[in-house]
């Protein structure tokens, strides 16, 4: 399929390049709606791969990137079921997604996420899939879990790891601060600065520069470089599994989705 | 070295720009939210637009509860 358009996403294929774009209003956050159109994507990979050199993902969403997982739903969702239910339906959420970015972290297309505005929580981890990060520089990259009390459930934290330095992962992790798209850039998680709105602009010139190469080669030197820290990334899911149910994340996340008020409740 | 008056009057510089917003109407002591009407990733929007101009990280724990112009600008001040 060499376009699609789904009720998240949609995407193309033009000069060897495929356009993927989120567009879930209001700031792409990430539930089931999405898994779905992402597993779309990822069955249509196969096909896509044989006909591409690189994908771009970006966002048609004026906030953002993506603001991470669907917590209202996440939240509702686990209302509506017993404890043990609950925690079944998020362990398979996990497998779900990460079965989708594992193989869009390993595709032998090059890919590039074009960043703009919020890149936090699981819209990061999607954003840590890609090989490249190009970033506008008003974007602003972030994991707020352990704020509410939970860590990084997309893969976040191992493909941080794998990508930069430990201190730089904690630093990140540990505060729940955000960082701008310049310190980004400074510890070799942006690959490119982009003034603002030109980051699309910028991951098409790049895109087009690697449909310049062998495609055998490209993979080659792709699957090399970036091995997929597959026991981290089952870890994670288990961590993310152990701390979920607890009452203290269940009343963060309450507090969460309750708020009306400009202050998100974010601790 | 800017004075708190000079960093004060950057940030509502640079608040009115980016919302566009008539600066005459801006006051150091405003609460931005409500004057400017924004919501929090708007917020957050500043927040970069001011790391950006002052070449400065602003943790949000930093600035967690502010929401008014003068304590941003000491805020900002602190890391000059």
């Amino acid at each position: 399929m060499d376009n699609y358009k789904g009720k998240t996403l949609s995407w193309r294929l033009s000069d060897g390049v495929v356009e993927l774009a989120l567009n879930r209003p209001s700031a792409n956050e990430i539930g089931l709606a999405m898994l779905e159109d992402l597993e779309r994507l990822a069955a249509s990979l196969p096909e896509l791969e044989s006909k591409a050199s690189a994908l771009i993902l970006f966002s048609e969403q004026k906030a953002g990137f993506s603001a991470g997982a669907d917590l209202r739903e996440l939240f509702e969702g686990a209302q509506q079921m017993d404890a043990s239910s609950a925690a079944k339906g998020v362990r398979a959420f996990l497998n779900r997604i990460h079965a989708v970015l594992n193989r869009l972290d390993t595709s032998p297309l090059t890919t590039i996420a074009a960043v703009h505005g919020v890149c936090f929580g699981g819209g990061f981890e999607l954003a840590l899939v890609c090989d490249l990060i190009i970033a506008d520089k008003m974007a602003r990259f972030c994991f707020p879990e352990l704020r509410l009390g939970l860590i990084p459930g997309f893969g976040g934290i191992p493909r941080l790891k794998r990508d930069i330095g430990n201190a730089v992962v904690r630093d990140l992790l540990l505060t729940g601060r955000s960082i701008n798209a310049t310190k980004a850039l400074s510890v070799g998680l942006v690959s490119q600065l982009a003034a603002e709105g030109e980051a699309l602009r910028l991951a098409r010139s790049t895109a087009a520069q690697t449909t310049k190469f062998d495609r055998t080669t490209a993979a080659a030197a792709k699957r090399f470089i970036k091995p997929l820290p597959a026991e981290e990334l089952r870890r994670e899911i288990d961590i993310f599994c152990e701390l979920f149910m607890r009452p203290a994340v269940m009343d963060g996340l309450r507090k969460f989705v309750e708020n009306a008020g400009p202050h998100p409740y974010l601790p | 070295m800017k004075t708190i008056e000079q960093t004060t009057d950057e940030i509502l510089n640079l608040a009115a720009t980016h919302f566009k917003f008539p600066r005459a109407e801006l006051q150091a002591g405003d609460d931005f939210y409500k004057k400017l009407g924004i919501d929090s990733l708007q917020a957050l929007e500043l927040l970069t637009r001011l790391e950006n101009h002052f070449g400065v990280e602003l943790p949000d724990y930093e600035v967690q509860g502010v929401s008014d112009f003068h304590t941003l600008a000491e805020r900002i001040q602190a890391r000059l």
